[in-house]
């Protein structure tokens, strides 16, 4: 599994990517977890508020700072 | 967790809300005289009564108000804002993207991807920019602190003139024919839209609550230091000792308050309190005005990110517009008040 965070460095993407790395360490699944900060690739998503989230090459989530319990339900899917 | 438990909870919540906001003025005041043991009439105790007055009201306004915005901005989601402004003209673009400004979740890190999301599907550079200027410079918090400590003409007069700037910056801007001047870059990228997520009620009373955290846990410092200055500005500085700087005489003060403003940053709420203690000394209401809406509106921070997509040339006009806009309002409240 291949999990993206988008956003260029605001503390919300930092916080969301520690609660993806948690989330994935408790369901304790492997995946790869992958910061994008360049613009073009986050447009490319059709992204236009940050933080997102993007799961196997499709947005889950934007401008939205998940916790937890949040990610875990969606990677459980 | 329910709707029918959510919904009991919000309403207790709001309950307690407005008894303990009922009883903020005898605390406040039992604090400073009988647990400090204050004089009364001292400018200390003025000070303390100030800041143990000002500090929960505010903060409990804040709260109150972004739940209250977090649940309307689940229904304004920047697809569907976009999708409303998409091939809008001039005018009835501008207008429009003005207004939702306002109401669509907006953070200055979110600015360039919105931008390129923006032009790109097709809504036009003018109308784009109405709604970057209206989204930080008209802010929901800023106005209902405003209604909460000044009364609806302020805060009316306030929504109105940022409306208004936001409307004929980005008109002119439209005017003016500057799309030669954002990066290169932008037009080659492609936008595509993202699916929407269906929301329920639940979930948005969730996103209510966790606005509330986030923003609230944010801004509390901000708020409590502004809180402090206005204390201060309160209880040591003389009555009208403001009005022979920030007067009305003093024509020179508007174009200053702006310039001090733009480097400034400080969120809508942390800036309030020491508007309020401003007003209170002999300080115009023009000038005051176009001091918050240059340190709320423009940010030096997001020139900088917007940079990345506008040339020198544009940052330039956008700012000149901007902050003419800013000192006119300014001049005008001097004047006619």
């Amino acid at each position: 599994m291949k999990i993206e965070i988008l956003g260029s460095g605001c503390p919300k993407c930092k916080q969301l990517t520690a609660n993806a790395e948690a989330a994935v360490k408790e369901l304790s699944i492997t995946a790869e977890i992958v910061k994008v900060a360049e613009i073009d690739k986050i447009i490319g998503y059709g992204v236009m508020i940050t933080p997102a989230l993007v799961v196997d090459g499709s947005v889950v989530s934007a401008g939205k700072l998940l916790n937890k319990d949040e990610i875990k339900k969606i990677l459980a899917k | 967790m329910s709707l029918k438990k959510k919904l009991g909870i919000v309403f207790l919540s709001l309950v307690l809300w407005f008894v303990t906001y009922g009883y903020l003025p005898a605390i406040s005041h039992g604090i400073t005289y009988t647990l400090f043991r204050l004089t009364p009439g001292t400018r200390l105790a003025s000070a303390v009564e100030f800041f143990m007055y000002d500090s929960p009201k505010v903060l409990m306004l804040l709260a109150l108000v972004v739940f209250g915005v977090g649940i309307l901005r689940t229904f304004f989601t920047p697809q569907r804002t976009r999708q409303m402004l998409v091939g809008k003209k001039e005018y009835v673009g501008n207008i429009l993207a003005s207004l939702l400004g306002v109401v669509t979740p907006f953070c200055s890190c979110s600015a360039v991807p919105l931008f390129i999301g923006f032009v790109t599907a097709g809504v036009p550079l003018g109308v784009t920019l109405s709604f970057l200027i209206s989204a930080p410079m008209v802010n929901e918090i800023a106005l209902v602190l405003l209604f909460g400590l000044f009364g609806w003409k302020i805060a009316l007069l306030y929504l109105g003139t940022g409306l208004a700037i936001a409307f004929a910056a980005g008109w002119l801007i439209g005017r003016l024919r500057m799309e030669k001047y954002v990066e290169d870059w932008v037009y080659k990228s492609m936008a595509s839209s993202v699916e929407e997520e269906k929301l329920t009620w639940p979930s948005r009373i969730s996103a209510g609550g966790r606005a509330v955290q986030d923003i609230v846990g944010k801004v509390w410092l901000f708020v409590l230091l502004g809180i402090a200055v206005g204390a201060f500005i309160h209880g040591f500085v003389p009555e009208n000792f403001l009005a022979s700087v920030m007067g009305k005489k003093a024509w020179w003060s508007v174009p200053v308050s702006v310039l001090i403003g733009i480097p400034l940053y400080s969120n809508a709420a942390g800036i309030i309190p020491v508007v309020q203690a401003l007003l209170e000394k002999g300080a115009a209401l023009g000038t005051v005005l176009a001091f918050m809406m240059s340190v709320i509106g423009l940010s030096l921070p997001e020139t900088i990110i917007l940079r990345k997509v506008l040339k020198p040339q544009l940052i330039a006009v956008f700012l000149g517009v901007v902050g003419s806009g800013i000192m006119l309002i300014g001049f005008l409240f001097n004047w006619i008040l």
